[in-house]
């Protein structure tokens, strides 16, 4: 009986944790690249509204994963062009997408509230590996695709930002765009590139939420997971593998709060996962791990070329 | 190549006055004009929509004072954010720090024990208090540890949002609500006044007036002020000089947290007179404050005009919800827009650009 219930709880975790992980995966190329994106409740918010909308109306989800990237891809180009090319401030820039995500998708996806999604993404059990004690059901059966999507993009992001020239480029413009550009390199190019990979990933974040975790949509769904990926990133040191580590473990936290809901008020159950971010910030700073540990030094920083 | 063109592009030091008033009235022209084709996509002829919008605002006295009803607690707000800008303290908080000004403020009305003729100060001041400790964790937590503030005081007002959740289906619940997640009403003495006619709670208003003057006062002219003013350009050259770093963040914390609760005791006293749904109390008041803080360039006076300006968008939107069947988040698009356009228009006013076609 608890045994079930551990693995069961264990099981859902890695749906409730794919969102976050996806949001984080793209927010810590962002921040890599110097440009902190505030605006990722907005972005996975436009990311879930046009997913659904796509699904709901062609009757395809897989395509509507595809218009929820490329929705938040574009959503993100708005900030590029505030705080890259206007070098305008990045958290009140930020902040606006989030209230323009949040405000558009709410009039948009007025007409499509309540209404329910006929096709879905099937979930899948992977043969074989399925059997393995516990492992195996937690794992590999009936879980969603676009979850082993998630799972299998964490590695190889961080291989590109640890072992390739492309990693190297986007880490150098973030620590020090200057001496980036006096070798060649086009910080505004990277830093836009970046941005847009952070936007694609939340709008994928968004189409997960509103397609495979709650087929519907719903006005205010994201509640809060944006801001929970910023922490994310900081928690995890700006690290796509410790960022995999940080989005299932407060996965776990946003799963417990429903499923603990018989015994405890949902009020203090919703409160966890929000306090669990400022505790584990705490722990973090006074683990000596260095203030800012990671925290890319030019991040915040717009790049204004022949000033220092 | 530059020589050609028929005007200099010229790097200023301050922007003056009259610049940075033109550049934000373009920048919210230029919103107003995105909003516009929002307004079209949605099929709603702009034109008729600016209407309702501005006659929502301002058709009437009935219409002008639902305008400032929405001003008061975007007005107090506002003034605390922009002593916490003025520090550089990213409070983004302010929602939550309303939230538990409201529910403090509960506390005194339902289950404090207050004489009667206490009660409303007793919620001022104690409204106050609330939204000054729910400021001054994320202030403890950036000056000691260095823990970033914009994240722990979203979080806290993620928090504050599930605490009133649980206070109002738990203990809090009302006795005589029919079931509703809310409080009981407030007694009689707990319950501001209000013009006649209308839901202006005139004695929020005031404290919202007198606030912006004494920040004012309290910025420019004191020496608490000049200390944040200083660590909030230069936080080197304010250590250098002997300033706390940790006691002026908890100072402006203290006051920025505390202004929002005031707002959120204008709210429960003033407009509802029970503590209910979060969502239903505050109309995203705390988020709309960061924009009419900055649409005023952190100047507490200029804060009164900011939010009388958003407080018709939030009159107006609440027409076009109705007469239109928009829905209300519509004003969160002009919110966001505006935003853009300010910050992203705040680029011109560094620079001069003086007609000079003979310049070759």
């Amino acid at each position: 009986m608890i045994e079930s219930w551990i693995i069961g709880t264990l099981s859902r975790t890695l749906a409730y944790g794919t969102p976050l992980l996806l949001g984080t995966l793209g927010e810590i190329y962002s921040e890599r690249s110097g440009v902190l994106n505030l605006g990722i409740e907005g972005m996975m918010s436009i990311g879930a509204v046009s997913a659904f909308a796509t699904a709901f109306l062609t009757g395809n989800p897989w395509l509507g994963m595809l218009v929820a990237g490329l929705a938040g891809g574009f959503a993100s180009l708005l900030h590029g062009l505030v705080s890259i090319t206007l070098r305008a401030n990045q958290v009140v820039s930020g902040l606006a997408l989030t209230m323009l995500g949040l405000g558009l998708s709410g009039l948009f996806g007025k007409g499509f509230e309540g209404k329910p999604l006929q096709s879905t993404i099937p979930n899948i059990s992977i043969p074989i590996l399925q059997d393995i004690p516990y492992l195996g059901e937690i794992l590999f059966n009936n879980q969603n695709p676009v979850i082993y999507f998630a799972i299998v993009l964490t590695p190889i992001l961080s291989f590109i930002l640890y072992h390739t020239s492309i990693g190297i480029t986007i880490r150098s413009v973030g620590e020090n765009p200057a001496a980036a550009d006096s070798t060649g390199i086009n910080v505004w190019l990277v830093r836009y590139l970046c941005v847009l990979t952070g936007g694609v990933l939340s709008g994928l974040a968004g189409g997960y939420l509103s397609i495979v975790y709650r087929p519907a949509w719903t006005q205010g769904m994201t509640a809060g997971m944006g801001w929970l990926i910023i922490a994310l990133t900081i928690f995890s040191s700006w690290s796509p593998v410790r960022g995999l580590l940080g989005a299932f473990f407060f996965g776990a936290l946003i799963h417990l709060s429903f499923r603990l809901q018989p015994w405890v008020s949902p009020g203090l159950l919703k409160m966890m996962p929000y306090g669990s971010a400022i505790i584990a910030l705490v722990i973090l700073s006074l683990g000596k791990l260095n203030r800012k540990a990671g925290a890319p030094n030019a991040l915040q920083q717009p790049y204004i070329r022949g000033e220092k | 190549m530059r020589d050609k063109l028929p005007f200099e592009i010229k790097k200023r030091q301050n922007p003056s006055g009259l610049g940075v008033i033109t550049v934000s009235f373009f920048a919210l022209l230029g919103a107003f004009l995105v909003a516009s084709i929002v307004f079209w996509a949605y099929g709603v002829n702009p034109i008729q929509a600016y209407i309702v919008l501005f006659s929502g605002a301002f058709g009437g006295i009935y219409e002008i004072s639902e305008t400032v009803r929405r001003a008061i607690p975007l007005m107090l707000a506002g003034v605390g954010l922009v002593v916490a800008f003025r520090a550089k303290f990213w409070n983004i908080g302010a929602e939550g720090q309303l939230l538990l000004g409201a529910t403090a403020a509960t506390w005194v009305a339902l289950f404090s024990p207050f004489p009667d003729f206490l009660l409303i100060p007793g919620m001022f001041f104690f409204g106050f208090l609330g939204g000054a400790l729910w400021g001054l964790v994320p202030a403890i937590l950036k000056s000691k540890l260095g823990i970033n503030d914009v994240i722990t005081t979203l979080m806290m007002n993620y928090i504050a949002i599930n605490l009133i959740l649980f206070l109002v289906q738990g203990p809090w619940k009302g006795k005589h609500q029919w079931g509703f997640p809310y409080t009981d009403k407030f007694p009689e003495s707990a319950q501001l006044g209000t013009i006649a006619g209308t839901n202006v709670h005139w004695i929020t208003l005031i404290v919202g007036i007198i606030s912006a003057v004494l920040i004012y006062f309290f910025i420019n002219k004191t020496t608490p002020g000049f200390e944040i003013r200083v660590l909030g350009s230069s936080p080197s050259a304010g250590r250098f000089a002997g300033m706390s770093y940790v006691k002026t963040s908890l100072l402006v914390m203290a006051i920025s947290g505390g202004l929002a609760g005031l707002a959120g005791v204008g709210e429960v006293a003033g407009i509802h007179h029970m503590l209910r749904n979060p969502s239903e109390l505050s109309l995203g008041y705390g988020y709309t404050a960061i924009i009419v803080a900055w649409l005023a360039r952190e100047n507490p006076i200029a804060v009164i005009m900011t939010s009388l300006f958003f407080g018709a968008i939030l009159a107006g939107g609440d027409t076009i919800k109705i007469s239109l069947g928009l829905p209300f988040q519509i004003t969160d698009v002009f919110s966001g827009l505006i935003l853009f356009f300010l910050i992203g228009s705040e680029i011109l006013m560094g620079y001069k650009i003086r007609w000079s076609p003979n310049n070759d």
